[in-house]
């Protein structure tokens, strides 16, 4: 059908955006999710420092089947932008046909027409009541639009790491981030051209 | 941090070294919190009291590696965990560690240095420091850790050679490793091999404190076992008091450099990748041994014949095991995150058959898999 189909050895995610906006959280769920339930090869790592307490917060997460060898991002798969400065810092990690995922609220300008825009953090401060969600609320659309993780082992791994108490909240988030990206039609999705030349090669 | 699930947990390399340092045996930890080996004190500070051992966050670290050394001379199986700053401040007691022939463990997380330097930012600018940083002729194990899973292993056997040679053994780390999170499955407890220090089996009247068995290594008694005994910084005689005899004086080191020399082929640890048929290959270890796999696996598929040897052990200086691929290679590459500090060795040992080629970045930045790929095409 087309490239993006063929099995890969590698598939590189980054969640980005501001310090405090939970991304670290959501990228270490994701691993544990892939890792310890799924049983895949992970390595998650993340900006450490000054800039990981506000401006850009970088968090990635490399899924394998076989040992994986460089720990960090080389070519981005799915790019999560939740603001503006990292979706422009980072857009250029993204491989040609990988899936640039932002919150619609935040990234009012966007770098590429092959974009998946979604409110997240609108739909946690007004569906779920708490902005503090909008985290989960992504990492359930990536979960989903990655296909690189069991969606129930997404929501144990959540689970198990959020605060006694605030369980339903988070799981309610995590679904409707799931059901949000249930929507979108990745074949619908405008393509490099170019990109399709380059894998017959 | 992690709950555990199914044997596989999701845990960062500092994260690992606190479970490989429990699985060894360590009972008690003195330490002082510095980025980027703060997770090893804290994860530390909950777990040992659980199984009955002892954390102290010590008022710097000069107190805590004197408080590790008092722990093992009393028996107990100890380490610390710092980065350079706090490293640079450890050797004074260090080499006491050293000349007492004092079992223990020393960590350190590597960061941009001198000083203060770059504290979140990777380097590994401490290699010669662990070698040398403490002054005098002594014996010492360095090793370094690449992965989650190896901050684990090499853990454990860095406690069972300090035990086993009776010799402090640093464990060099990076911002890299340490910081990584991946999915470990920890073996069972009973699959590890745990050495245990050798205590004495004379009686207390006849015990030589410092007198090497066949290996050369002398067995200890714990403070407060009955065995009464003298433990100086000052170079000793057999039962542990001063000497300035000529001829104690050159056994005491010549017997010190002999029980490391002897434990070459259990002491130094390498990995190999495709080295059989390789041409020219690379020397890497730590976090940048990662960077080079990929970059090497690149080059065979390009159809570059380039194999990888990963260094675990840096000190003593794998010879053995570097000096036969220089002698069939034509060219080395030697990728490291300082001005040159492994190449040096590999130089050393060189003796011009082989072209050594370094690739330095000391930019606090880690060095990435095209970077060694656009060096490795040029060999």
């Amino acid at each position: 059908m087309n490239g993006q189909q063929k099995t890969q050895e590698r598939y590189e995610i980054r969640f980005s955006g501001s310090g405090g906006q939970g991304l670290i959280t959501a990228a270490v769920v994701f691993a544990e999710a892939v890792g310890v339930y799924d049983g895949k090869y992970v390595c998650q790592t993340q900006s450490y420092g000054p800039e990981a307490r506000g401006g850009k917060s970088k968090a990635e997460v490399v899924i394998s089947s076989r040992p994986i060898d460089y720990p960090k991002a080389l070519e981005l798969d799915l790019l999560l932008a939740m603001n503006q400065a990292a979706c422009d810092a980072y857009f250029y990690d993204l491989k040609q046909n990988g899936l640039l995922v932002v919150d619609s609220g935040l990234v009012e300008q966007h770098p590429t027409s092959r974009i998946i825009a979604i409110p997240f953090t609108d739909i946690a401060k007004e569906e779920i009541g708490r902005k503090l969600v909008a985290n989960m609320v992504a990492l359930g659309a990536v979960g989903l639009l990655s296909g690189q993780v069991n969606l129930d082992n997404l929501e144990k791994a959540l689970l198990a790491r959020v605060p006694k108490g605030t369980e339903e909240m988070n799981s309610r988030a995590l679904q409707r981030g799931i059901e949000e990206a249930r929507k979108i039609n990745l074949n619908d999705l405008p393509r490099s051209v170019m990109s399709d030349d380059y894998d017959e090669v | 941090m992690s709950e555990p699930t199914k044997q596989r947990h999701l845990l960062q390399g500092n994260e690992a070294i606190v479970e490989g340092a429990l699985t060894a045996g360590c009972r008690f930890f003195a330490g002082y919190p510095i980025t980027p080996a703060s997770e090893i004190a804290e994860q530390l500070s909950i777990k040992l009291p659980a199984v009955n051992g002892t954390f102290i966050q010590m008022e710097d670290e000069i107190a805590s590696i004197g408080a590790i050394i008092g722990a093992s001379l009393a028996g107990v199986k100890s380490m610390t965990a710092t980065s350079g700053p706090g490293f640079s401040l450890m050797q004074e007691n260090l080499g006491f560690a050293c000349v007492a022939e004092v079992p223990c463990v020393i960590v350190n997380v590597m960061r941009g240095g001198p000083s203060t330097g770059l504290p979140t930012s990777p380097a590994q600018g401490d290699v010669q420091m662990a070698r040398w940083g403490t002054h005098g002729d002594h014996s010492i194990v360095v090793l370094a850790v690449s992965t989650v899973m190896d901050s684990f292993t090499i853990t454990v056997k860095a406690f069972n050679i300090a035990e086993k040679y009776r010799v402090p053994v640093i464990l060099l780390s990076d911002e890299v490793v340490a910081h990584t999170r991946e999915c470990v499955e920890l073996p069972d407890t009973s699959e590890i091999k745990v050495v245990d220090r050798i205590r004495p089996s004379v009686p207390p009247d006849w015990y030589k404190p410092y007198e090497g068995d066949a290996r050369g290594v002398a067995p200890m008694a714990a403070f407060g076992d009955g065995y009464r005994h003298h433990v100086t910084g000052l170079i000793h005689d057999i039962m542990g008091f001063p000497t300035q005899k000529p001829g104690e004086v050159e056994e005491f080191h010549l017997r010190q450099t002999k029980k490391i020399t002897r434990g070459f082929p259990d002491i130094q640890m390498t990995k190999g990748y495709f080295l059989d048929d390789a041409e020219t290959f690379v020397i890497a270890y730590g976090a940048v041994a990662r960077s080079a796999l990929r970059a090497v696996q690149d080059a065979r598929e390009a159809g570059i014949k380039v194999g990888l040897l990963q260094l675990i052990t840096l000190f003593p200086f794998p010879r053995r095991t570097v000096a036969p691929l220089l002698g069939q290679c034509r060219s080395v590459l030697i990728p490291e995150m300082n001005l040159g500090q492994m190449s040096r060795e590999i130089q050393r040992v060189n003796q011009g058959s082989c072209n050594v080629v370094k690739y330095n970045r000391i930019d606090g930045k880690f060095i990435t898999p095209r970077e060694i790929y656009g060096q490795l095409i040029k060999l």
